[in-house]
Formats: C-alpha cells, sequence, structure tokens
C-alpha cells in the first residue's frame, strides 16, 4: 500500500499509577481501515484518545504525517473523531451540527450548504436538515456524527465504538456503510471495537491488544488463520486451545496422540498451546459397540488417518441447531471440543476425530506474565 | 379498591396544597381586593403607588439583579472548576458551600451586620491595619452584599449539576472540530447547561426580590425593601389589606420574571424541533 501516515513511538500512558499502555509502536497508513481490536481496558480507546489529541502520552511520541503532534491541542490536528454515543450537540439542528467545524473555519454559508447537502446525502439522511439530533433513532444518530466528522475533509477519521450502542442487525448495515464511506473518501479510518466480528468484517488491518500491549498486527485472515499467541487466538473466533507438546518439527502431541501438523522451529520436547478452530475439526462416526481391533473401527480409523495419523476417540456430548451449522461438543480424552460441522452427529455417539495438518496452529507457551504480550515493531509488510 | 388506595396516597398531599399553598393564596388575594369592611376595591393594590413605596420596589428589583447577576458570574466558574476536579476533592469543596446552609439564615445574617458595623471585625482589621475603614453598614452594598452570600449556593448547584450530566464528550466534540476553549464554552457548554442557569436564576432572584430579614439586619431602619414595606404593613400598621394588596403586587412581577425564565427556556426546547 501507500505510505506511513501516522506512527506511535514508544507510546506509554499510565492513569493513577495504572500502566494502560506500555512501550506501544504502531504505524498507520495512509488510505487504511485500521482496527485496534481488544477486551475493555486493553488500551485500545486510550490510543485512540491519544491520537484525537485528549490524552498526552507519558513518554513516546505521535508523529503524523512527518510532523510531532504528540502535544498539539485536539482543535488544530487535520483528524476528526465519531464519539462513542455520538456526542451530537443537542441544542442544535442537523444542519448546525454538521456545519459546526465549517462554521468555526469561517467557510462561507453557500459553501456549508453545500456541504450539508453533500455530507447528509453520504450517510442516505437527505431532508434531515432541519431535524433535531433528538428525534432521530440511534443509527440515524451515529450517522449525523459522522456526517459532522467527515465535512471537515480530515485525513484520518478515528471511530471510537461507534457501533456500540446499536441492535445486531442495525450494526451489520452500518458495517457495509462504514466500509462503502471509507472507499468514497478515501481517507485513513481507525476504527475501535472489541468486537472481533466487526472487526474482521471491514478492516484492512486489526491490531489485537490485551493489557496495554499489542498482541498481534496482520490482516483479517492473518489474525484468524494463524494467531501468534493464545490470547489472539481465544479472543478471535472460537477456538479450541489445548495444551501440547512439539516433540519435533511437525510433529506434535496433545493428550498422548501424536497429530502431524506443519509448524517448525519450536526445537524438540517444548510445552506449546495448540490451537484448532472448531470448523477445522473432522468427525467419523464409529459404528455401535465397535472396538478397537474390530473390523469397523479399523475401517474408520483407517479413512481418517488418511488425513492425519493423528485421531482421538469421543462421544458427542452436546449438539445445538445453528442454521447453517451445527455446533457440537465432543468429550475426548476428558477435555470438551467445540466442533462446527454441516453434519450433525446424534448425542451419544461415538466418534473419530482428527485435523488437517494444516489447521493445527503451534504457538509458544508465554514463560511470565509480561511475555504474554508481545510488542512486535510495527505493521504487517 | 384502587380508587380508595390512590385516595389514600393522594389525599395528605391534596390537604396540604389546600391547607397550605391554596387557602393563604386566596385569603391574600381576598384582603388584597376588599377594603376593611369586606367590599371589593382596587385601593389596596393602587397604594402601591406612593413615592416611598415606588423606591422600595425600584431598590429591591435593582438590588435583587445585581446580587442574580454576581451570584451567576462567581457560580458559573466555580461550577466549571467543581466539575473538573477529582472526585474527592469535589466533595469536600461542594460542602464547604453547603454546610452554610444548615445554619439559619438569621444567624447568617447577623454575623454579617457583626462582622460590618462601624466598630465592627473588619473595620477594627482594617485599623489595625492603618487603612480606611469600610463604611457600608445600612446601606444598599451592605443589603446586595448578603444576597450575594445567602444566596449563592441556590445558584452554584443547579449549574453544577447541569454541568455533571454533560456528556464530556459532547466537550470533545467541539475540540475535535477546531473549537477553541472560547468557542467551545459559548456554543456548546454554555448553551447546554442554560437550563441549570436558569433555574439558578429563578432560585437567586426570586427570594432575593421577597427577602425583607437581610434588609432588615444589614440596610437598617435608613434602606427598605419592598419586602420591609410589605411587613411593616402586617406587623407594624396592622393593615392587612394593604399589606396583602402589596404582596399582590409584588407577585406579579415574580410571575414576569419567571415567564421570561420560561421563555428562555421554551426557547432551548424550541431550538431543538424548530430551524
Amino acid at each position: 500500500m501507500s505510505n506511513r501516515l501516522i506512527d506511535l513511538q514508544h507510546i506509554t500512558k499510565a492513569f493513577d499509577g495504572t500502566t494502560v499502555l506500555d512501550d506501544m509502536n504502531l504505524y498507520i497508513r495512509e488510505n487504511e481501515f485500521l482496527t485496534l481490536l481488544g477486551p475493555s481496558g486493553c488500551g485500545k480507546t486510550t490510543t485512540l484518545r491519544i491520537l484525537g489529541g485528549f490524552e498526552t502520552p507519558d513518554e513516546g511520541r505521535v508523529i503524523f504525517d512527518g510532523q510531532d503532534i504528540t502535544s498539539l491541542a485536539p482543535n488544530k490536528r487535520q483528524l476528526n473523531t465519531v464519539f462513542q454515543k455520538y456526542a451530537l450537540f443537542t441544542h442544535m439542528s442537523v444542519a448546525d451540527n454538521i456545519a459546526f467545524g465549517l462554521r468555526i473555519r469561517k467557510k462561507s454559508e453557500d459553501y456549508i450548504r453545500e456541504k450539508i447537502r453533500y455530507a447528509l446525502k453520504l450517510v442516505n439522511l437527505e431532508g434531515y436538515e432541519d431535524r433535531s439530533p433528538d428525534s432521530l433513532s440511534g443509527g440515524q444518530q451515529q450517522r449525523i456524527a459522522i456526517a459532522r466528522a467527515i465535512v471537515n475533509e480530515p485525513k484520518v477519521l478515528l471511530l471510537d465504538e461507534p457501533l456500540g450502542a446499536l441492535d445486531l442487525k442495525l450494526r451489520q448495515d452500518m458495517q457495509y456503510e462504514l466500509i462503502r464511506l471509507k472507499n468514497e473518501l478515501g481517507i485513513t479510518f481507525i476504527y475501535v471495537t472489541h468486537d472481533q466480528e466487526e472487526a474482521l468484517t471491514m478492516s484492512d488491518t486489526i491490531v489485537v491488544m490485551n493489557q496495554g500491549y499489542i498482541q498481534q498486527i496482520g490482516t483479517p485472515e492473518d489474525i484468524y488463520n494463524e494467531p501468534q499467541n493464545a490470547f489472539v487466538a481465544d479472543f478471535i473466533g472460537d477456538s479450541n486451545l489445548v495444551d501440547g507438546t512439539m516433540i519435533e518439527d511437525r510433529l506434535v502431541e496433545i493428550f498422548g496422540v501424536r497429530f502431524a501438523c506443519v509448524d517448525t522451529g519450536f526445537g524438540t520436547n517444548r510445552p506449546v498451546d495448540v490451537v484448532i478452530r472448531p470448523e477445522d475439526l473432522e468427525l467419523t462416526a464409529l459404528p455401535e459397540g465397535a472396538e478397537p481391533g474390530s473390523e469397523e473401527y479399523e475401517e474408520a480409523a483407517g479413512r481418517i488417518t488418511q488425513m492425519n495419523p493423528g485421531f482421538l476417540e469421543g462421544i458427542v456430548s452436546h449438539v445445538i441447531f445453528k442454521g447453517m451449522h451445527y455446533e457440537m461438543e465432543v468429550r475426548a480424552r476428558g477435555f470438551e471440543w467445540l466442533v462446527l460441522s454441516t453434519r450433525m452427529f446424534q448425542v451419544g455417539t461415538k466418534v473419530l476425530m482428527s485435523v488437517d495438518p494444516f489447521n493445527i496452529q503451534i504457538m509458544n507457551k508465554p514463560e511470565s506474565e509480561d511475555e504474554k504480550a508481545v510488542n512486535p515493531e510495527g505493521g504487517i509488510g | 379498591m384502587k380508587n380508595f388506595r390512590r385516595l389514600w396516597l393522594d389525599g395528605p398531599y391534596l390537604l396540604w396544597t389546600a391547607a397550605f399553598i391554596v387557602i393563604p393564596l386566596f385569603t391574600i388575594v381576598y384582603y388584597g381586593l376588599t377594603d376593611k369592611t369586606g367590599a371589593f376595591t382596587w385601593d389596596n393594590i393602587l397604594a402601591m403607588g406612593t413615592l416611598e413605596r415606588m423606591k422600595a420596589l425600584i431598590l429591591s428589583l435593582v438590588l435583587s439583579l445585581i446580587a442574580t447577576a454576581v451570584c451567576l458570574v462567581m457560580a458559573y466558574p466555580l461550577a466549571l472548576i467543581l466539575t473538573n476536579l477529582k472526585s474527592g476533592a469535589t466533595g469536600f469543596i461542594v460542602s464547604i458551600f453547603i454546610i452554610p446552609m444548615w445554619m439559619n439564615s438569621l444567624l447568617r445574617i447577623l454575623a454579617w451586620q457583626t462582622l460590618l458595623e462601624r466598630n465592627g471585625v473588619i473595620n477594627q482589621i482594617l485599623q489595625a491595619m492603618h487603612l480606611p475603614k469600610l463604611y457600608i453598614i445600612n446601606t444598599p452594598y451592605a443589603i446586595a452584599l448578603g444576597m450575594i452570600y445567602d444566596f449563592l449556593p441556590f445558584m452554584i448547584l443547579p449549574i453544577y449539576n447541569s454541568l455533571l450530566k454533560l456528556d464530556p464528550n459532547v466537550v470533545n466534540a467541539a475540540y475535535d472540530l477546531g473549537a477553541n476553549r472560547f468557542q467551545t464554552f459559548w456554543k456548546v457548554i454554555f448553551p447546554l447547561t442554560l437550563p441549570g442557569v436558569i433555574s439558578g436564576i429563578t432560585m437567586v432572584f426570586v427570594p432575593a426580590l421577597t427577602t425583607f430579614v437581610i434588609s432588615a439586619f444589614l440596610g437598617g431602619s435608613k434602606v427598605l425593601l419592598i419586602g420591609n414595606v410589605i411587613e411593616q404593613q402586617f406587623t407594624q400598621v396592622g393593615d392587612w389589606n394593604i399589606g396583602s394588596g402589596l404582596s399582590l403586587v409584588l407577585m406579579v412581577f415574580i410571575l414576569i420574571s419567571m415567564a421570561v425564565m420560561q421563555h428562555y427556556d421554551k426557547d432551548i426546547a424550541e431550538n431543538k424541533t424548530a430551524l
């Protein structure tokens, strides 16, 4: 893509002695849709507030377009924010809300009128000029908040959980709306959310954060398919996270069973975290009363070992129909495995379970609390 | 059953309203519009027309307007400071302003009398420091000072409350859109806290306009406010009819001032829906 627009360098911020951001480094490219994703208290909103100028970092610098803006006041920055819960001026009409920034900048009334019309059209609220913000629905208020920000032609739009207060259906509609807006405006969006689905849907780049550290930076596909640690794997989507031992390159032992995998470079006999996505687990039903050694058992095992020499034997303990698929729990070696499949297996069915080597994700175990947080030097290549 | 319960719940309140609000009000209207024989007359209302009473009414209006304005100018910045303080300090400072309200208002005014006397505490201190003495006791200045002191908390609290209710992100949004501190205050913070300002103004202006205690103690017998004129009619002259008539006139001024306030309040509400 294009060049770096914003560079966060060694940002550290503490509130009342609690460190919220610890030596954070991150760069953001021009025209990127970047999402800061993490649970509450992970530092994502603080990062956004530092970008917006509402907080000053204790240490570190914020570089915007080559300029150090670390201590520049919010009203002097070339970026605009869409706040949580909209923060509209309820004593003004929709048009006056949108015109606020332009009037401060002393633009001509003709220009302002044109801009209001353009912005309302962009957010699909034509003809709402004279309405009061209070008379609008949550989704409409959110659009006005976006319109109010974008008429100022910022280089970057900061969005602080803008869809948090909306219901599910509206949230999904607004996600498409935001992608469309970003493409039409051709500016950088920095988006803060705790909703992993939102992040996966909209982002070019996702920054997963936890406890003030960046856990992983990558495309949605990278983050989902190749989580770098147990936190990311657990936070993004459903996953089966189990202890394993890396016997050697391309061979991992889980619950005493050796599975083929594709990971290398973890050394030999090293304890590791293993992540297997529920949709990647493959099940084969065992006929009633089939014991190991029996013909039926060997036939089923033969089928499944074509994929991976390792497999586990388990019993289906829960089945929930989810529309597109079934969500099942399979009890094997004392662990409840989550399995998603379009095929249904009755509760109580004995199954053999395995996974394509390519779909086993191996991660180093954190050695200390600090190492739980990897702190890479920047974005993806 | 439901009706019975309603009556049981509403009853005491209705009784209270009737006994202590409606009946006294009608009594005043009755006395104000009749003479000693009970015949209808406008004379008690027109009794306001004497030079002395008009002077008292105008002085009352001027002093309560000044007191309200000074309270507003003092209270708003203070409320802003309170809102921006850390939670612990806020409680302490709010209580500094509220604790005097626990004391009898008469006592507080008497204290000011002692402080301001010709040879009172303040003048003794000034004298000891070889500074000119302050002779404001028994002047309108002392009355205005008493009003400001007495009613300031009633201005601070509603403004402070409306500032607390203001979403900090609304203020941040103004900065974010390029407004400086001055623009943010006048275009966003002040208009959004106007309801608090209006209730503060009402809560200071109305009691200041009707007070007779403050003027009695800090104005001596030299400065009369309309409150004192009315009080004298009841306690010294013993003419309930004229006293009630003058009260009705004062009530009209209060109603006018409240209507003006309501009008501003409605302006805010209308701005939301209209244009």
